[in-house]
């Protein structure tokens, strides 16, 4: 199967109001042919409605929507052929998978022997056994999810819409699955846009990663460039910088940042000025260490196999998480210390 | 006594069960007693053999023509007022604030079927609002004819009916997933492909289900016919039928046996309708797991 010909969808400005509240406000991305992005933020953040505005099922309140040289946001979501996935599957409850399927072939008026054998092959492809006569209703989830993502490609989709496709499945399953729908997009060769709140998700399957905030972009950049070095404080929490706190920037040939009476070395991102500024550390960078710069005490460890997670609580009242390689015990008194290249400084 | 009361439990029997006490004796001494009742009555006529009744009712065009009168009143009613409650209820169900539309729909139930025949007398009649409107401009030479007849009651049951319609016909639109709407627009059908194809079949059982309930309710007419139709004529319905023979023949045999058969007809539409339904896709109308 191969996708239509397109060079890249291209969004300008794109705006959403409910009312008075600013859902979408002013997104601008370019996405090209064979690339997977994830909509990567919080419950609410706006990524829903970014990924409805796209395919139609809101209008755009500003700003435009182009493949390629061609305006799209003003046609209906049945005009758009973009294929889309919900995130509860939306199967036809009455349609057998077959029909269910051949839907969208159907639709374009094709003729039967072509969907046939189009269906099949969708079915082969996201390897669906012998279920073609079966009603949804009486496939597991992870056949629904096949099922549904079989729907949304087999039309050949120049994009592919997914709104949280695993959020419905079990841990294990949620893992296989997103092996499939790389190893699906990449024999398709269509963009995806994917909607999500795991970062886990979003780093493992995604070329490039949008992370949206209250309705705007925080960041885009790949997998390594977010994980590595987040733009802003809120991209860095969603990434897994657990400890995000006020600090004090001062420069003594490098910069270095306090954490109450401590002093850390730490790495700058975007310009610093001497003064309040915002730290992040991530708990697998902060370890206990023979005389560290942070003393603190045990709050609580968890034992996760190989190594602990823990909270600890500075004479301050500061809360840090941090790792652990050693078993570590309520009450115990640490000291803390972090290397400077994992310590980053936003602007306050 | 143990061994009795797990095996009780096992089936569902316990002492919660007991609750359901006070329906049962209201439905067997308000429904199945009275039932019961009319139907042994209807078996004990004035004169003449056990079945007598029933071969007066069959023998006499006066009485079985009443039959067919009610139904050729009460089935189009009915297909109308449902046809009619889909569009409306497709169309409410996308609306923010849909509380005043539904208010101002259901208004005509609480009114009562005399409250709306009068005014639909004074709309209507001859001498109405309707009739002088229509003179006054021109529309028409001699008052349409809007009362005292079929169309009259034809009017008044899809005043009173349609409420009742909608609201049933709302509940089973509303129970349909919006997203499988959105999963067809994306993959590239229209307006009434989607209508056609996804709403529809999804719809039908609950439809099959609203309109037997309506059928029974307008089949049952009587204020109407009497009030607004023509019940010596066109709508001598087989409600007016059995109040004539129960209360102006003083024959309560005669009008038990009319009942047992308007009780007959309805079932047999009733079943027939729900035989049909079998035919349809019947589950949950959402979209899988989620």
């Amino acid at each position: 199967m191969s996708s239509q010909d397109f060079r890249a969808l291209r969004l300008e400005a794109m705006s959403r109001d409910f009312g008075s509240l600013n859902a979408l406000k002013g997104i601008s991305l370019e996405v090209k042919r064979g690339e997977f992005i994830a909509l990567l933020g919080p419950s609410g953040c706006g990524k829903s409605t970014a990924l409805n505005c796209l395919a139609g099922l809101l209008p755009l309140s500003s700003g435009s929507i182009w493949l390629d040289d061609k305006r799209i946001d003003t046609l209906g979501p049945e005009n758009r052929g973009f294929g889309m996935v919900f995130q509860n599957y939306a199967l036809f409850p009455h349609m057998s998978v077959r029909k269910n399927i051949g839907f969208g072939l159907k639709m374009q008026r094709r003729p039967q022997d072509e969907i046939d054998r189009r269906v099949a092959e969708a079915m082969r492809l996201v390897r669906l056994g012998p279920q073609a006569e079966k009603l949804p209703g009486q496939l597991s989830g992870g056949q629904q999810q096949r099922v549904a993502i079989a729907r949304a490609i087999v039309v050949e989709p120049p994009l592919v819409l997914m709104d949280e496709p695993l959020s419905n499945l079990d841990a294990k399953l949620r893992l296989e699955m997103r092996a499939e729908i790389r190893r699906i997009h990449n024999s398709l060769g269509c963009a995806t846009i994917y909607v999500t709140h795991d970062q886990d998700e979003a780093l493992s399957l995604a070329d490039r990663i949008v992370v949206l905030r209250d309705g705007q972009m925080r960041q885009v950049g790949t997998p390594d460039e977010l994980y590595g070095r987040p733009a802003h404080p809120d991209v860095a929490e969603f990434m897994g910088f657990r400890n995000v706190l006020p600090t004090t920037a001062s420069f003594d040939g490098r910069l270095s940042v306090t954490l109450g009476p401590a002093s850390l070395w730490a790495t700058p991102v975007g310009e610093i000025a001497p003064g309040p500024a915002t730290l992040a550390i991530r708990p697998e960078d902060l370890s206990p260490v023979m005389n560290g710069p942070i003393q603190a005490s045990v709050l609580t460890a968890e034992y996760r196999g190989r190594d602990f997670y823990g909270v600890a609580v500075t004479a301050e009242g500061t809360e840090l998480y941090f790792r652990a390689e050693h078993r570590v015990n309520p009450g115990e008194a640490l000291t803390l210390s972090a290397e400077p290249a994992r310590v980053l400084v936003y602007p306050a | 006594m143990n061994g009795l009361r797990a095996t009780l439990a096992r089936n569902g029997v316990d002492g919660v069960t007991l609750l359901l006490l006070p329906a049962a004796l209201f439905i067997v001494a308000l429904f199945i007693y009275p039932f019961l009742f009319g139907l042994v009555l209807s078996f004990q006529p004035k004169t003449g053999d056990w079945l007598a009744n029933y071969a007066r009712f069959f023998s006499d065009p006066f009485l079985y023509d009443t039959v067919g009168k009610t139904l050729k009143l009460a089935v189009p009613v009915t297909l109308l007022n449902v046809a009619f409650s889909v569009p409306v209820a497709l169309r409410v169900r996308l609306m923010a604030n849909p509380k005043l539309l539904t208010t101002i729909l259901v208004i005509p139930i609480t009114l009562g079927t005399v409250l709306v025949a009068e005014g639909m007398l004074n709309y209507f009649g001859p001498r109405g609002w309707l009739n002088r409107a229509l003179l006054e401009i021109g529309l028409s030479d001699s008052p349409v004819h809007l009362i005292h007849n079929y169309w009259g009651v034809f009017l008044s049951l899809v005043i009173t009916g349609f409420p009742f319609t909608f609201l049933l016909t709302l509940s089973y639109v509303t129970g349909i997933d919006p997203a499988l709407e959105q999963a067809g627009a994306m993959l590239g059908a229209r307006g009434w492909e989607r209508f056609k194809l996804i709403i529809l079949p999804l719809l039908l059982p609950g439809l099959a289900i609203t309109f037997c309930l309506s059928f029974v309710q307008a089949f049952s007419v009587f204020p109407s016919a009497v009030l607004l139709g023509a019940p010596a004529g066109d709508t001598r319905v087989i409600s007016v039928a059995a109040y004539t023979a129960a209360f102006e023949e003083y024959d309560y045999a005669m009008a038990s046996a009319i009942a047992m058969i308007m009780g007959l007809v309805q079932v047999v539409i009733v079943a027939g309708t729900l035989g049909l339904q079998s035919l349809f896709y019947r589950g949950p109308a959402g979209g899988g797991k989620g």
